[in-house]
């Protein structure tokens, strides 16, 4: 180690760090504080205590697990097959178009994406309407009833996020040597057989990966339920997701020690997945 | 592929055997399956841009009563242009301004503070250099909603609420870029070489300036690219911290619907925006990610895998 060279070290580190410590550090660090105080007074536990047996609480909890369900599921389910049938696929620029077709949707994302849903959601404009009245639906109201809205809030994360993981997948694909495959083939394994015992265990790395990140994702849930809340005049309720709840503490209820503790739960899960991820995981290990 | 294409050349030409052969029933059955998910999922990706394309085109009872991917007329994408832009004295546009500015402004930033970072945890050994590269990654792989009520509370106590400072400074720490700089750096640019920079005199600054970043053209467009997106499309944080004319598209949007009638039967306001309007604010405030998207795939693939380049 050179002084000289150290110091312009922290030198080209130095604005990077500062905004880390104002809008990485310093934001965690205030939460904490407010979630362990109230009006300045350390009140330990309380503003926990407080949240959790909010009426509301509970159901959002819910809410939000059964999405992350639903989403991690399909997610790994039809990101590998698709990937493993389009890299399938022999014809070059069919492969290549349905990449891209399939990774396009992720240029609309937030607000945008979840008003396009609402059209595609509504029975009277939507694209599908025809599929939606014979699964009985009448209306945008109908679709978005709460029992259907894990459903729903997957199928919108899917169709943007989905296709940046398959073109990752695909990747990975490629980098199975030929020579394996063709190995496989010789033997008499079928494209099943294959994608089972030699493509699929080739992607595990990628597949947590994915999982992991989108488990953080999926648990701050908040742009879609807020603005279907908007559009159905609350029939989707306003307090259906966590970051919702936390949202309505701070804004209307000026509960800022509330607020704050809803959102170092939610910080906790995703500085505990990322944490796990890196000090485990060999994805991003360097040096 | 690459089967397909040898066996092309080893056949000198001729069509490839292999897809020629007569299939088994199961062949069949599987080809078959194979191309109905396909298929399937084409139209579940593809149909609801489709469909946002060709929305603006129609009046409101031709988007109700037609088929759901006719065309209806330029004169009529005109007069739902025409009344988008109207809408509010034209605030539609102080929106994509806004987003314009903050985008810009916090890439800015982003890349001004990133690039020399990333450069110097790859190439430079000081002490903390390893605390600062873990911290790094840690907060690059939390989502950046969970921060946002924290940052507001942070602002807030601050009383920067309302300032466009309160979006672009959140916006531009962006540690995605400094690891992707990083990642850049250490395998792209050798010790070997600044070192000769430095022995023929010259000093760290020059290094960085003239050895380094002349090489850094990739990655400075790669930072740039997942960057802009980012804050473009980014919605929770601003909506919480600006107001007024001051909110971006995406939040202008959500604002948007609460005037549509067939959303909201009763809405207040005096002035309504129509279906095919709302549709094409909505392709709008898109367009500029869909562009960088349709020429960018090459960028989004290379910056996702950065993570798995080493074995």
């Amino acid at each position: 180690m050179n002084a000289g060279q150290s110091r312009y070290g922290y030198v080209f580190v130095s604005g990077y760090t500062l905004l880390l410590l104002a809008f990485g550090l310093l934001p965690t660090l205030y939460a904490l504080y407010l979630s362990f105080t109230r009006n300045g007074a350390f009140v330990g536990f309380d503003n926990f205590v407080k949240v959790f047996g909010d009426y509301r609480f509970l159901p959002a909890v819910m809410h939000v697990a059964l999405y992350v369900l639903f989403w991690l599921v399909s997610l790994i389910v039809l990101v590998v097959v698709l990937a493993i049938v389009v890299h399938g696929i022999r014809v070059r620029w069919l492969g290549n178009t349905a990449r891209f077709l399939f990774y396009i949707p992720g240029a609309i994302a937030g607000a945008s994406s979840v008003l396009l849903w609402l059209f595609v959601l509504d029975p009277s404009v939507s694209p599908v309407s025809a599929l939606l009245h014979a699964m009985g639906y009448e209306s945008l109201v109908n679709v978005v009833a709460v029992g259907n809205l894990p459903v729903v809030f997957t199928i919108i994360a899917f169709w943007a996020g989905a296709g940046s993981w398959i073109v990752i997948m695909y990747g990975a694909l490629n980098n199975i040597p030929v020579e394996v495959m063709e190995a496989a083939r010789i033997d008499g394994a079928g494209p099943v057989q294959t994608a089972w015992h030699i493509q699929l265990p080739m992607l595990t790395k990628w597949i947590s990966y994915m999982g992991v990140m989108s488990l953080a994702a999926g648990t701050q849930l908040f742009v879609e339920p807020k603005i279907l809340a908007q559009a159905t005049k609350n029939i989707v309720p306003e307090d259906y997701s966590l970051n919702q709840l936390a949202y309505l503490y701070a804004f209307r209820q000026n509960d800022f020690s509330g607020s704050a503790a809803i959102s170092v739960l939610l910080l906790v899960v995703a500085l505990g997945l990322s944490a796990i991820f890196i000090f485990r995981g060999k994805l991003f290990e360097r040096d | 592929m690459t089967d397909l294409t040898t066996r092309t050349i080893v056949t000198n030409g001729a069509r490839p055997r292999r897809e020629r052969t007569a299939l088994t029933p199961g062949q069949w059955i599987g080809r078959a399956v194979v191309v109905l998910v396909l298929l399937v999922f084409t139209a579940f990706f593809i149909l609801p841009i489709v469909w946002l394309v060709l929305a603006p085109t129609k009046t409101n009872n031709q988007l109700l009563l037609d088929g759901p991917f006719s065309f209806g007329s330029f004169d009529q994408l005109a007069a739902n242009w025409n009344e988008l832009f109207a809408f509010g004295s034209g605030v539609f546009t102080t929106w994509m301004g806004n987003s314009a500015f903050y985008s810009f402004a916090a890439l800015a930033i982003t890349l001004i503070v990133s690039i020399p970072a990333g450069y110097a945890l790859a190439l430079i050994e000081f002490k903390g250099r390893r605390l600062l590269l873990v911290t790094t990654l840690i907060v690059m792989l939390i989502p950046n909603t969970a921060l946002v009520l924290p940052i507001f509370l942070e602002l807030s106590a601050m009383r920067l609420i309302g300032n466009p400072l309160a979006v672009i400074l959140p916006f531009s720490f962006f540690p995605f870029g400094v690891y992707l700089t990083y990642i850049y750096f250490s395998t792209a640019v050798s010790r070997d070489l600044l070192n000769a920079a430095r022995i023929d005199g010259a000093g760290e600054v020059r290094v960085f300036a003239q050895v380094a970043m002349p090489l850094a053209t990739p990655v400075i467009a790669l930072v740039g690219f997942f960057s802009f997106v980012a804050n473009w499309n980014n919605y929770f944080l601003p909506f919480l911290v600006v107001g007024g004319t001051k909110i971006p598209v995406q939040v202008g949007l959500a604002n948007l619907l609460a005037n549509v009638p067939a959303f909201n039967p009763t809405t207040a306001s005096s002035i309504v925006i129509q279906l095919p309007t709302l549709a094409l604010a909505t392709l709008i405030s898109v367009a500029p990610i869909l562009l960088i998207f349709l020429f960018a795939q090459r960028f989004l693939v290379e910056g996702m895998t950065a993570g798995g380049t080493k074995e």
